[in-house]
């Protein structure tokens, strides 16, 4: 682990051992629940989460690299701590998962500030050395870009849908990619939440802290209205349907379009006998092959892994994506006429 | 396909690979690999693990398959069910098929077989004996179609070398034994990326899913500073080439281009996409378990070998990757189209009783154009 200062670990709170900090500053969880100066940083901890869970970034203390007051750094630490220890008691994971986001999104800005920081090399070293260990990606600065493999920039820019983080839309030369500090870190952000979030989730369960239930129950309520329904309107998108429309008349679906189409009946809840009479135009149609393959992606025989539809990207890729206004930015067919109620 | 047809060409298969062991070795790594095959008229098998070339040849004499194959992926235990192999890596390889290039020679040399009556005919909607719309397609490519396999090839291995930083000595070439080339790229930095990574990596050599702003266009504050420059590394650099076409054009092209707007500019793109992006099968790239065609086998689909290609320019697959016999044999041909190999002129020929070369009979047998006598 990185030898971190203490503003550093204001920065970037989680990558700090919470049990061992709490124990170094001299202070423990009960303390928080009954002394009154102390109980503040529970409120302050509730607000954080709170923050989070709108979507927002919490405002920190911390202004910029420079901290506002000394003493603020310490209860920057404690109040992501003590959040923590609120998430965990209360046991929410739609908030767990929003809050992992939010911090995530906080450090990303530090860590962009010390990325571009050009008159202090060790804070730029230090977010070099933080991405790469957490995260294993290579950054090398090259005049006012930082390149990393396009390897490495493959594992992670296949989380996005935006099409400008695709590769044809990078610059591209000698197996690197070249980003702007901001989109070093934009890169990572996903990473960054799934290591916060496994983080929290890692994190033993206290039993309740006398001091601590009021807020608890505050979040309980808070998590409520995050429950959605959803309802679909049962529609076939027109991938789907295009691949519906060549078998009846009789034309090849390639290998990739009967996947798709077949994939996606079983997850609507077809049974395989429903599925296979549509094959049948095919011009090299046969029973026996198409009744294999179909329970074979059903998971009924073979391995019995169940295969999922394909993504919108990756029927692109396929030549069999034909979206439509109503497609709506949805990244799998399966998602097709669904809505938020 | 008819019994005496598999009898001959599982007795033509079997001379080759008894007379060419030299041809037919292993790949490096071979414990670590997934072999395959498959019989004639009937299924694959596979998670076959191999020690050496000795065992190679063991199975091919014991089997005589229609076509053999091995994984570009390296596993554990190559032999267990897929999901209890233990996947490690894979090299990175590309499917280039003259078939996906939209040649205006294909339709010369493009027959359709019936699936219902078994006739032979070049029209491509339905039989014309019976109507039916059940029709198999055969190509026999002719040399165009092998040149501009070629070019792909050739524009493939700049991407993979300019933009990729892979070197020379680690991309491999074959011709796949029917209508493309194969082309394997070893000890890259992509060998462990997994199946996703490398549709991205495919929509990046085949120059998909560019957005107008890469390439300097603007919806809102256009500026000609973004378009890019001849000199540009990467595809910016090749737009440039291929849309200004020199360097002098340039001013006058950005001023025409920035004139039509940012949805026209959309239309140039997939017009830049079409002529320069590499075509390559994204459905093989991406595959990490795929078993691939053994380099020195027979592919089924034409009697030829897929054979390594040391000198592309120069490479003739229709001398270079046909081995089989010389002996003639009697068949029954119904090939509309005329096709050369080993320098000799057959066809075409209407329902004809002709004796040929081995090489030949394969020829059309594979392709269903002809039957033993």
């Amino acid at each position: 682990m990185l030898a971190l200062g203490q503003d550093e670990i204001a920065k970037y709170p989680f990558l700090a051992d919470a049990g061992q900090y709490l124990k170094d500053q001299g202070f423990s969880l009960d303390q928080f629940g009954s002394d009154p100066d102390l109980k503040q940083l529970i409120e302050k901890a509730y607000e954080r989460i709170r923050v989070a869970a709108d979507g927002k970034i919490y405002k920190s203390d911390l202004d910029g690299d420079h901290v506002s007051k000394e003493a603020a750094l310490p209860r920057e630490v404690f109040s992501f701590l003590l959040a923590i220890v609120l998430l965990k008691l209360s046991g929410m994971h739609t908030l767990i998962k929003r809050f992992a986001l939010a911090e995530a999104r906080r450090a990303e800005k530090y860590l962009e500030k010390d990325l571009a920081n050009i008159s202090d090399e060790s804070k730029n070293q230090l977010a070099i050395r933080v991405i790469d260990d957490l995260f294993s990606v290579q950054v090398k600065k090259s005049d006012d870009y930082f390149i990393i493999p396009v390897s490495d920039y493959l594992k992670h820019s296949i989380n996005f849908h935006e099409r400008e983080w695709k590769l044809i839309n990078r610059h591209v030369e000698n197996g690197q990619v070249f980003l702007s500090p901001h989109e070093t870190v934009r890169l990572i952000r996903k990473e960054l939440g799934t290591y916060i979030n496994s983080k929290i989730i890692n994190a033993k369960t206290p039993t309740m802290i006398p001091g601590f239930e009021d807020s608890v129950n505050k979040l309980v309520s808070l998590s409520k209205k995050f429950a959605t329904y959803t309802v679909t309107t049962g529609e076939y998108p027109p991938c789907v349907k295009h691949a519906i429309e060549i078998l009846e008349k009789g034309e090849n679906l390639p290998h990739s379009g009967r996947f798709m189409l077949a994939t996606f009946l079983l997850s609507k809840g077809q049974t395989v006998q429903q599925i296979a009479p549509l094959f049948k135009n095919a011009p090299d149609y046969n029973e026996r092959v198409t009744l294999y393959q179909l329970n074979h992606l059903a998971g009924t025989s073979g391995s019995g892994t169940q295969y999922s539809c394909p993504s919108c990207e990756k029927l692109k890729t396929q030549s069999l994506c034909f979206a439509t206004s109503e497609c709506d930015n949805i990244i799998n067919p399966l998602q097709f006429g669904r809505k938020k109620k | 396909m008819q019994e005496s047809d598999i009898l001959f060409l599982e007795d033509s298969f079997k001379k080759y690979y008894f007379n060419h062991f030299d041809q037919i070795t292993v790949p490096e790594r071979t414990s670590e690999r997934e072999f395959g095959y498959q019989k004639f008229n009937s299924g694959m098998t596979r998670h076959i693990s191999l020690k050496d070339d000795k065992e190679l040849h063991l199975m091919l004499m014991q089997n005589i398959p229609s076509d053999v194959y091995c994984s570009n992926a390296y596993y554990t235990f190559p032999n267990l069910p897929m999901n209890e192999k233990d996947w490690k890596e894979a090299d990175l390889i590309f499917d280039i098929d003259a078939k996906d290039l939209n040649l205006s020679c294909r339709e010369s040399h493009t027959v359709s077989i019936c699936n219902d009556c078994n006739e032979v005919s070049k029209i491509s909607t339905q039989c014309s004996k019976c109507n039916s719309s059940k029709l198999e397609k055969k190509s026999l490519p002719c040399k165009n179609c092998i040149d501009a396999s070629k070019i792909e090839v050739e524009k493939l291995s700049k991407v993979l070398i300019d933009d990729l930083a892979i070197t020379k000595e680690n991309i491999q070439v074959y011709f796949s034994g029917n209508e493309g080339f194969h082309v394997y790229v070893y000890n890259s930095q992509f060998q462990d990326i997994g199946s996703r990574e490398r549709s991205e990596l495919t929509d990046y050599i085949s120059l998909r899913g560019a957005i107008p702003e890469t390439f300097g266009m603007r919806k809102l504050k256009q500026n000609r500073a973004y378009f890019p420059d001849f000199d540009d590394k990467g595809w910016r650099g090749r737009f440039s080439k291929y849309v200004f076409g020199s360097k002098s054009k340039r001013s006058k092209i950005i001023t025409e281009l920035l004139a039509n707007g940012y949805t026209s500019f959309q239309k140039t793109l997939d017009d830049v996409s079409e002529n320069i992006g590499v075509k390559i099968d994204p459905n093989v790239t991406m595959d990490v378990h795929r078993i691939f065609r053994l380099p020195g086998s027979i592919n089924s689909k034409s009697g030829l070998t897929k054979t390594f290609c040391d000198d592309l320019t120069k490479f003739d697959p229709y001398t270079e990757a046909s081995f089989l016999s010389d002996d003639t044999v009697e068949v029954f041909a119904n090939s509309p189209i005329e096709f050369k190999l080993k320098n000799k002129k057959f066809g075409p020929c209407n329902n004809e009783r002709i004796t040929v070369p081995t090489y030949a009979a394969v020829y059309m047998i594979c392709k269903k154009l002809a039957r033993i006598a």
